[in-house]
């Protein structure tokens, strides 16, 4: 009885893909409603935003750049989701999941200082409706469950959306954030990107379930397994998640099937010693750029030139940001006494004084 | 002997624990085949199998309940927690339930646990993995808090803590992990828990330390030295439970006494030592005893660390401080 219903659950949960490796359609029926310009805006954020992981890459190698989690690989499985949602969505990032929060409205040169460890970083502007990246794993996501639910009951037509890792959907606070979601009906979407590893450990090992999409069933929810190096199924799957949600139909989690290229973080990870070359190969053959830049160039929306151009300009704000960076006030210690309440508690008035003075020594 | 740093005595005291008691099991995130994110496990798996050297899930209140029930069945879990700022993940796990097995089950039942963990600053560390935890540790009744300052003691105080019976949190500050080597035996050997250890004689003032304030107390010892000022630098080793035996024997002798912790001001293990000192040897004081702390903001970003984290020009003045008093 009981190992009847698990192959069931597990054999439906097949993987949603519109964009073959080849950038062919497999799924006519599924092609998302994007205009010309809307695809061209896709492929242009994919393409900016791994040159800026490269630079963000070799500018951490040269001590200019602090904590960095690399992002190629993930391109698809990040912006097409984040290109779903509505400029009032909420999103709430892992540390990884920087660049859809940029993309949301966090100036470049913000996320900047959130790698150096400067406080401005995680001074969201008040029209960008985003959380700073969360350092702890799972964190992010029962919080998820909390904004949905105030978005809905102040009448907003808007979701919350929320990533985490392979490794992240092992954490308590994963079911919780789901199951709490599903109880309260409330518009959210939970991302896990499985990009195969956290840090070392290869999925397979974190749980007995074959999926992770599959666990949204425990939930109640819905559960969507989507080829996360294809960025219209990303695309379009976010799309009737967030429709769903606002409709009233509850929450859903996506799994996204990706890799990261890189090593986890740029602080001493190496990836050679959990994963092979040969593993590193075939995904790079799924490549969420390679594949898109086919779809485009056989539409006669892609060229040489035109990818030329968008590398040269995420060159340059990446500069600039840098610049940016480089110029914005040095953070002091008296500045976080400031930030820890609204009124400063004696102990700390007094530790301010203490500081200030230290400071201008 | 061999040349170790402190990260080659941490596992080295595992490898040795592993070897002497089958029922030793070393697991947490990454420790596997990776060798842990520090290779504090490195080469434990190829050595001892995956069975007794494994990685887990991600979770920490996972991690530590395997510790728990692993624990009933006989075993001897060594369980890491990848940063100790990942604690609060299993605040359950550690001070609620392991710490308390022994006494909820009127002694019948115990977690002879290690719990192993990364912390301490000056490293550059993302948001919660430096924080320094340990007060809130030892606030935890159950638990003994150990922190070793030098790869000799923390060879001999893993040993010890994974030889205990009861649940040890054993925190390794990531500044030390590589910083200097020193002799160690390659042989086994145990320091015990709760006993502090005079890392530098003196007569003039008491430094009471742990962790990397040992070393930047060592180093204040040194320039107050210079000026005829002889600080006795005690390192406590053991955070809790604390050996008062040590300080109070040592301020009877330099009736002056500072205590020196990394982590932020109030409610620490420092507050805990300096009320301790006041109550047992106030009559052997010449001046108050003074705390060399951090400031209490939550751990900074890393960008204002040089400046949050106390250093030797803070140990001297308040060293100065209590002999002008
Ligand atoms: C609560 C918590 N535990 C452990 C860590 C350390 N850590 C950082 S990333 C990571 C692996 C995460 O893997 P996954 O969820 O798959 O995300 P990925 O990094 O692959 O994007 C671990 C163990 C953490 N940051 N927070
Ligand atoms: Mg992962």
């Amino acid at each position: 009885m009981a190992t009847k219903t698990l192959e069931q659950i597990e054999n439906q949960f097949e993987t949603f893909q519109i964009l073959n490796e080849k950038g062919e359609v497999v799924n006519e029926e599924a092609l998302p409603d994007l205009s010309d310009e809307e695809l061209v805006e896709l492929m242009e954020r994919m393409v900016y935003t791994r040159i800026w992981d490269q630079r963000a890459i070799s500018l951490n190698r040269q001590g200019r750049l602090g904590f960095y989690a690399p992002v190629a690989g993930q391109e698809a499985s990040m912006l097409g989701s984040q290109y779903a949602l509505d400029k009032e969505d909420w999103i709430l990032p892992g540390y990884r999941d920087v660049p859809q929060i940029v993309w949301h409205g966090l100036p470049l040169y913000q996320a900047f200082l959130y790698s150096r460890g400067h406080f401005h970083g995680g001074q969201i502007p008040e029209d960008v409706n985003v959380l700073m990246p969360q350092i702890i794993i799972g964190a992010q996501i029962v919080q998820t469950a909390g904004v949905a639910l105030g978005l809905k009951r102040k009448g907003k037509e808007n979701v919350a959306i929320t990533y985490t890792g392979d490794g992240g959907a092992s954490q308590g606070d994963f079911y919780e954030g789901m199951n709490f979601a599903g109880a309260y009906n409330a518009p959210a979407i939970f991302v896990v990107q499985n990009n195969q590893f956290a840090i070392s450990v290869p999925v397979e090992q974190q749980s007995a379930a074959k999926t992770i999409a599959q666990k949204a069933v425990a939930a109640g929810i819905r559960g969507l397994r989507v080829d996360g190096m294809d960025v219209l199924a990303v695309y379009a799957a976010t799309k009737e998640a967030r429709e769903n949600a606002l409709n009233g139909n509850g929450p859903t989690l996506l799994e996204n099937d990706c890799y990261r290229y890189g090593p986890h973080t740029m602080a001493g990870d190496d990836p050679t010693r959990y994963r092979t070359s040969e593993l590193d190969d075939e995904w790079e053959k799924k490549d969420p750029i390679v594949r898109f830049r086919k779809y485009l160039e056989d539409k006669g929306l892609w060229s040489e030139d035109k990818e030329n151009e968008v590398v040269d300009k995420a060159k340059e704000d990446v500069k600039a940001a840098i610049k940016k960076a480089d110029e914005t006030p040095k953070q002091k210690v008296t500045d976080l006494i400031d930030i820890m309440h609204e009124k400063l508690p004696a102990n700390l008035q007094k530790q301010l004084e203490e500081y200030r003075e230290k400071e201008s020594e | 002997m061999a040349q170790m740093t402190m990260i080659q005595a941490i596992t080295d005291a595992m490898r040795t624990e592993l070897k002497n008691d089958e029922d030793v099991l070393v697991f947490g995130e990454d420790v596997g085949l990776n060798g842990g994110v520090f290779r504090a496990t490195e080469g434990l798996q190829e050595e001892f199998g995956e069975e007794r050297v494994f990685d887990t899930p991600l979770a920490e209140s996972g991690i530590s309940g395997l510790a728990i029930g692993l624990g009933l069945t006989g075993f001897r879990p060594v369980m890491e927690i990848q940063f100790f700022g990942f604690v609060f993940e299993t605040m359950d796990g550690v001070a609620g339930q392991m710490a308390r097995m022994r006494y909820r089950s009127g002694g019948n039942y115990h977690s002879p646990i290690t719990v192993r963990s990364p912390f301490g600053g000056g490293v550059k560390t993302p948001e919660l993995h430096a924080d320094n935890l340990e007060g809130l540790m030892a606030q935890s009744p159950g638990l003994k808090v150990v922190i070793p300052s030098t790869p000799y003691d923390a060879k001999g105080l893993l040993i010890s803590s994974i030889r205990d019976n009861d649940p040890v949190v054993f925190l390794e500050h990531m500044k030390l992990y590589r910083s200097f080597r020193e002799e160690v035996p390659e042989e086994e050997y145990t320091i015990e828990l709760g006993k502090a250890d005079i890392k530098r004689e003196g007569k003039d003032v008491t430094i009471v330390t742990y962790g990397a304030m040992v070393h930047t107390s060592l180093r204040a010892a040194d320039e107050l030295a210079e000026d005829g000022i002889e600080a006795e630098v005690i390192d406590l080793r053991t955070v809790s439970p604390v050996d008062m035996e040590t300080i109070i024997e040592s301020v009877k002798k330099t009736n002056r006494a500072i205590v020196v912790q990394e982590a932020q001001r109030q409610a620490g293990i420092a507050a805990n030592v300096a009320a301790d000192i006041s109550e047992e040897a106030i009559l052997h004081l010449e001046a108050p005893v003074l705390r060399v702390t951090a400031p209490d903001t939550v751990y900074p970003f890393s960008a204002a660390e040089d400046v949050w984290l106390p250093g030797t020009k803070d140990v001297i003045e308040k060293a100065k401080a209590v002999i002008d008093f």
